[in-house]
């Protein structure tokens, strides 16, 4: 059982490496090795390997290793397959400060970090006080609180951003729409920089509570009786997980399917224990947007198609496929 | 009897401004084998959660070993107190193996893997239980009675002296319902586990337990040996129900049976 998964685990971290490894070559301007050794030939190849291809590698490598792991937590937390790093409304929040941005029109920035990205991770902050408030303040500190507050938050922060499109002209919608989309469109190391704090963090603090995580799904009374302190893992868990996830959003914009079907392909591929899981949806997750932006670059080139929309595309019918496939004994939940 | 290993003094519960358990006060010894009845509602199982500090009650105190459990960390009491759930039926495709393992949880470390000593108390239990030849098998496949084994099992490989069962023969079977007891008896007997068992089953709380203890409306209403509650004055208010005590015709056992209305 362990030998297998172990085995799973190096195909997936084989295959992902590959991944990573071959994105930065594919695309509108496909590159190739001697383009890059020949340095003097041609300049403007290297330069889009360098500045704009490699840290688009590397941001979705990490938006969707974070976006995975994070689902998977919440899925584990909550006991429940339809958890997503968006349910608590972390997703919303940082939509309604981007939409708010670009509604009022002050364009400004603050030390190279754009105020887009800033007024969105502030949107995010303010989702993760209110969704915490609001379940501290109903005793017991409960999850199913906290579900339903996320919801609730969610809902609300989509009809102010709602509101808000109603109200701008078309140019303006059109950028809010488009921000809600996702994507990867970077230059430069600057956003990679931006977001790793947050991945390191909050991963951290998911691979530090993989047994934890094994604990939580069996049911709070069973986790406190093997000795877990419930509520101080839910709030670790809650801040580390929604903090992560508010970074990516307010760079990436909000990209649906791998943070909630991620971790269930990895869960039918590796099985539950958390400690391996953990570590495959981390790696699947990452490589799995690289590979979908990959595809949105070369499929309608020199278009570039949102990677959001190819993300369910090829997700989907895979994850059914794997879950049709598999035995009784390979459950989602 | 040897010393009380938790002392539950002036013991009320609220919940939602109910009040589910009120004054509580007794004494559990060590190697004890307790069985806790009552009606239902009365607050046997909140009971047991305050113990396992699953509830944090309002008033009174619980002391472990001379400690109020308050001042243990989670981690600490659960080395020491382990705890069987009512069966919820709510199962995970998790193999029994890893489940038990799962009950090493207050021994482990973050970042490690399972080290030979957890590996010995898992299997020790599954062997005690008589689980061994299921440790390949998921969870969900279990029988209720099989089910309810691995979870004694897991508790066990937690490694607690205490181990605080709530209403472990519920829905099984007779056969099963024996294969339980049998080897509570043995973890009892044989590694001198205290054993807190709650149950609606009066037969066999007198036939295992060495004391009893009845809740009625979350209060104490009688404390003392099994034997003494063959008594209709002692069962008859706690339930508000009439009994009945038969002679087994061949062991001479006594049999207590709610009176049938009407006859």
């Amino acid at each position: 059982m362990i030998k297998k998964r172990l085995a799973t685990l190096l195909i997936i971290l084989f295959l992902s490496g590959a991944v990573v490894i071959i994105a930065p070559f594919l695309g509108m301007e496909t590159i190739s090795l001697n383009d890059l050794l020949e340095t003097s030939l041609d300049q403007t190849k290297v330069d889009i390997f360098r500045k704009i291809r490699i840290p688009r590698t590397l941001i979705a490598f990490l938006a969707g290793a974070a976006l995975s792991i994070s689902g998977m937590a919440f899925q584990a937390m909550f006991r429940n397959p339809l958890a997503t790093p968006f349910t608590l409304g972390v997703s919303s929040g940082a939509a309604f400060g981007a939409a708010m941005y670009i509604k009022i029109g002050i364009i400004f920035s603050v030390m190279g970090i754009s105020g887009q990205l800033l007024s969105s991770f502030l949107g995010a902050i303010l989702s993760i006080i209110l969704v915490y408030g609001i379940t501290r303040v109903k005793k017991g500190f409960s999850t199913a609180t906290m579900l339903v507050a996320g919801v609730a938050i969610n809902f609300f922060f989509s009809s102010l951003i709602l509101f808000i499109q109603y109200v701008s002209d078309f140019a303006n919608s059109f950028r809010i729409i488009r921000w809600l989309m996702g994507g990867f469109e970077v230059v430069g190391f600057l956003p990679v920089k931006t977001i790793l704090p947050f991945i390191i963090i909050g991963s951290a603090v998911v691979f530090y509570l993989t047994n934890e995580l094994n604990l939580l799904l069996l049911g709070e009374d069973i986790a406190r009786s093997r000795g877990g302190d419930v509520k101080k893992i839910k709030l670790a868990l809650f801040f580390g997980a929604s903090l992560m996830v508010g970074g990516v959003v307010a760079i990436c914009g909000p990209i649906g399917f791998v943070g909630m079907m991620a971790p269930h392909i990895c869960r039918l591929l590796i099985g539950w224990d958390h400690r391996y899981l953990s570590v495959g949806s981390f790696l699947f997750g990452g490589a799995f947007l690289v590979f979908c932006d990959t595809i949105s670059r070369i499929v309608i080139a020199p278009a570039e198609i949102p990677v959001g929309v190819i993300t369910a595309l090829l997700g989907g019918p895979f994850f059914i496929w794997l879950l049709l496939s598999g035995g009784s004994e390979k459950r989602i939940f | 009897m040897s010393n009380p290993v938790i002392q539950i003094n002036n013991l009320s519960l609220y919940i939602s401004n109910n009040k589910i358990l009120d004054n509580v006060s007794f004494d559990i010894y060590e190697k004890d084998y307790l069985s806790i009845i009552g009606p239902n509602g009365a607050g046997k199982t909140s009971l047991l959660k305050c113990l396992m500090r699953i509830y944090s009650f309002s008033e009174g105190d619980i002391f472990f070993q001379g400690n109020p459990i308050k001042n243990f960390s989670q981690r600490n009491l659960a080395k020491q107190i382990s705890y069987v759930p009512q069966s919820d039926g709510r199962t995970l495709p998790f193999t029994v193996e890893e489940f038990v393992m799962m009950g090493r949880y207050p021994h482990l470390s973050p970042f490690t893997s399972f080290s030979s000593e957890d590996k010995k108390a898992v299997r020790e239990s599954l062997e005690l239980t008589n689980a061994i030849q299921m440790s390949e098998r998921l969870l969900f496949t279990l029988s209720g009675g099989e089910r309810q084994t691995v979870f004694i099992a897991a508790a066990l490989a937690q490694g607690a002296d205490i181990l605080l069962l709530d209403e472990p023969t519920t829905f099984l079977d007779p056969k099963h319902e024996q294969d339980i007891y049998h080897i509570l008896r043995r973890i009892n007997k044989e590694l001198g586990i205290t054993i807190v068992s709650v149950t609606h089953d009066i037969n066999s709380a007198v036939l295992q337990g060495e004391r009893i203890v009845i809740l009625k409306n979350g209060s104490v209403q009688f404390e003392g040996e099994a034997i003494e509650i063959m008594d209709e004055k002692i069962l008859a208010p706690a339930y508000d129900k009439d009994f009945t005590f038969l002679k087994h015709p061949l062991t001479g056992q006594t049999i207590i049976a709610p009176e049938v209305p009407g006859q």
